[in-house]
């Protein structure tokens, strides 16, 4: 019997996009289902340039972005569902897949050969970067607090502090300077800016924003609204040090203390999760231990460039068109990826050598002068510096994966 | 012979950030280093002579599908105007549909550059 579907594409953010317009390029038969009312995802409420660069060859804002996107999949008449919520994934057999999925109009019950599993990253909660205390009014996300700007129009607060100096933290803190309001204080645990350099100038210093470093906020203090935000400094094994607390009153926090992979319905489903990405660990052609799902974009690795979520999409459309032609991925040896020095995550975790592969990896720290070596097959290549902030992209050509036997390490060493 | 300057900047066109350096003689340029793209060139020259930025934000629409459109200027503007640009924008007010690209304010605050949307909006008709 026939599935439904070759391929159910889960989240229509750039990642789910741009895999269900090749998957269909392809000529498979393609399945789209998105949560929210649009399709999109993030880059809808990022008004700022910086996305497709590399893509595109344009700097363009999030919204223009998507845009072009979303008018490619409507203009391919792509069938998809706005609201629906993937409720399971049950991997019936390697070639299908049946999926229950709670839309407005009720209950569907679809099965496909495969999926392509893009839903991209939940925010990390309070609790998690340990702030304590209970949350009075005038504490958001930062994904609330940008939806509550750029989409709604409206003003969270007007004296503001922000936690986290990821990307996000800082782009936030732009977005509150351009509209009149005082941003405080942008405060980080780590020694360093967790985003990237051009966000510290073009955010932080065009505004004389104040960033501190070795800082963490150990409580938010307000009966109904924030009041004021208690930060401590921190020494290197981030424990606080004692003496040194101090208030900011504010009446606005934002809270950008990263993204996770949310992965939900594909964990209930089995896969198998690599703790230092916190996603699905997957072989070069972003297969997740589950045969015939398949995972890019956020959900798979945070990636601080849609280019290379885009990328990703489109990489997990052909594995899925591969998987069908063969009924499986016909790789049967793999090589398996290792971390060395200094290498904090990467992806893919298996490499068959039939391919090129790029490779996405983030460092632990920054180093400058340094060069990634690969000592199994002898390679090596030289960067001016690594920052934890900017993920490492490079390609492994084919030629080189096959000299390796059954394992290939790559490390940070310093350049002599 | 005219004194000579170093400028370290951090190139802010695309998330790579490389970092550039210039060597100035006088007002003139003698050598820039580290970009990555001409695109970085471009802006370190810019940035050394006279920085300028894409400003960007959200402006109400009645009748849409969403309460703002997301708008920019179509080219960077002096940094010096961003305020006075920001006031403009507080301003105003457009009507759905809005098109992604169409043009909100010529000429912005004399800067040469145009507010331009970066989000459509859709019309809605009032539920009644
Ligand atoms: C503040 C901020 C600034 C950024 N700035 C830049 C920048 O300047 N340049 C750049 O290149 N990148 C930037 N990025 C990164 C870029 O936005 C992301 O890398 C990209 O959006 C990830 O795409 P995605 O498709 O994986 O996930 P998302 O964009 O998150 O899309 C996932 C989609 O899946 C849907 N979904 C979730 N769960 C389900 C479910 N169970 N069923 C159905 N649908 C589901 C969601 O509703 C969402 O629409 C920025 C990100 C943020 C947060
Ligand atoms: S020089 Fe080019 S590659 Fe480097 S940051 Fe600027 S735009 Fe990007």
């Amino acid at each position: 019997m026939q599935n439904d579907y070759d391929v159910v594409v889960i989240g229509g953010g750039p990642a789910g996009l741009a895999a269900a317009i090749r998957a269909r390029e392809l000529g498979l038969r393609v399945l789209l289902l998105e949560n929210r009312e649009t399709l999109g995802g993030i880059p809808l409420q990022c008004i700022h340039p910086g996305f497709g660069l590399h893509y595109f060859k344009e700097d363009l804002t999030g919204t223009e972005f998507i845009y072009r996107f979303i008018y490619k999949f409507l203009d391919m008449e792509i069938e998809h569902y706005t609201g629906a919520h993937v409720v399971s994934i049950e991997p019936f057999s390697d070639l299908e897949k049946r999926l229950r999925v709670v839309t407005s109009k009720g209950v569907l019950d679809i099965t496909t050969t495969t999926v392509i599993y893009t839903t991209g990253a939940r925010e990390r909660h309070l609790f998690e970067i340990g702030i304590t205390g209970h949350r009075p009014a005038g504490v958001y996300t930062a994904g609330e607090a940008q939806t509550m700007m750029d989409i709604d129009g409206i003003m969270p607060g007007k004296e503001i502090v922000i936690v986290g100096s990821g990307d996000v933290g800082l782009i936030m803190a732009r977005r509150f300077a351009l509209e009149g309001a005082h941003v405080k204080a942008v405060i980080e645990i780590m020694s360093y800016p967790g985003g990237l350099t051009r966000n510290v100038v073009q955010c932080l210093q065009d505004f004389g924003i104040p960033l501190y470093l070795s800082h963490a906020v150990t409580r938010i203090e307000g009966t109904t609204k924030v009041e004021k935000v208690i930060l401590t400094k921190v020494d290197e094994n981030l424990r606080p040090v004692p003496g040194t607390e101090k208030e900011i009153e504010c009446d606005t926090v934002v809270i950008a203390a990263g993204l996770v992979p949310y992965l939900k319905v594909l964990e209930r489903a089995g896969v198998i999760i690599d703790p230092a990405t916190k996603g699905p660990v997957v072989n070069e052609h972003l297969e997740t231990s589950i045969p015939g799902i398949f995972v890019a974009g956020n959900a798979l690795v945070i990636n601080d460039l849609v280019d290379y979520v885009v990328e990703q999409g489109e990489l997990a459309a052909e594995s899925a068109y591969l998987y069908i032609q063969n009924k499986g991925i016909p790789t049967k040896k793999w090589r398996k990826l290792v971390k060395g020095r200094n290498i904090r995550l990467i992806v893919p975790h298996y490499l068959s050598g039939d391919n090129d592969v790029i490779i996405y990896a983030r460092v632990q720290k920054p180093e400058e002068n340094v060069k990634l070596h690969f000592p199994e097959i002898n390679k090596e290549i030289k960067l001016p510096f690594v920052k934890p902030a900017e993920m490492i992209r490079i390609k492994l050509r084919k030629e080189d994966i096959t000299k390796a036997k059954d394992k290939i390490t790559m490390e940070v060493v310093l350049n002599e | 012979m005219s004194e000579i300057r170093h400028f370290k900047l951090t190139c802010i066109i695309c998330p790579l950030g490389c970092e550039i350096e210039v060597k100035m003689e006088g007002d003139k340029i003698v050598e820039i280093t580290g970009f990555g793209c001409p695109k970085g060139r471009d802006y370190a020259i810019q940035e050394v002579i006279a920085p300028k930025r894409v400003v960007m934000s959200v402006i109400k629409v009645n009748k849409g599908d969403f309460p703002t459109v997301s708008v920019k200027t179509d080219k960077p503007v002096p940094k010096e105007l961003i305020p006075v640009i920001m006031k403009e924008l507080a301003k105003i007010e457009v009507e759905a549909p809005v098109k992604i690209g169409q043009v909100i304010i010529g000429n912005v605050a004399n800067s040469g550059a145009n507010i331009i949307a970066t989000r459509p909006s859709r019309k809605v008709l009032p539920v009644s």
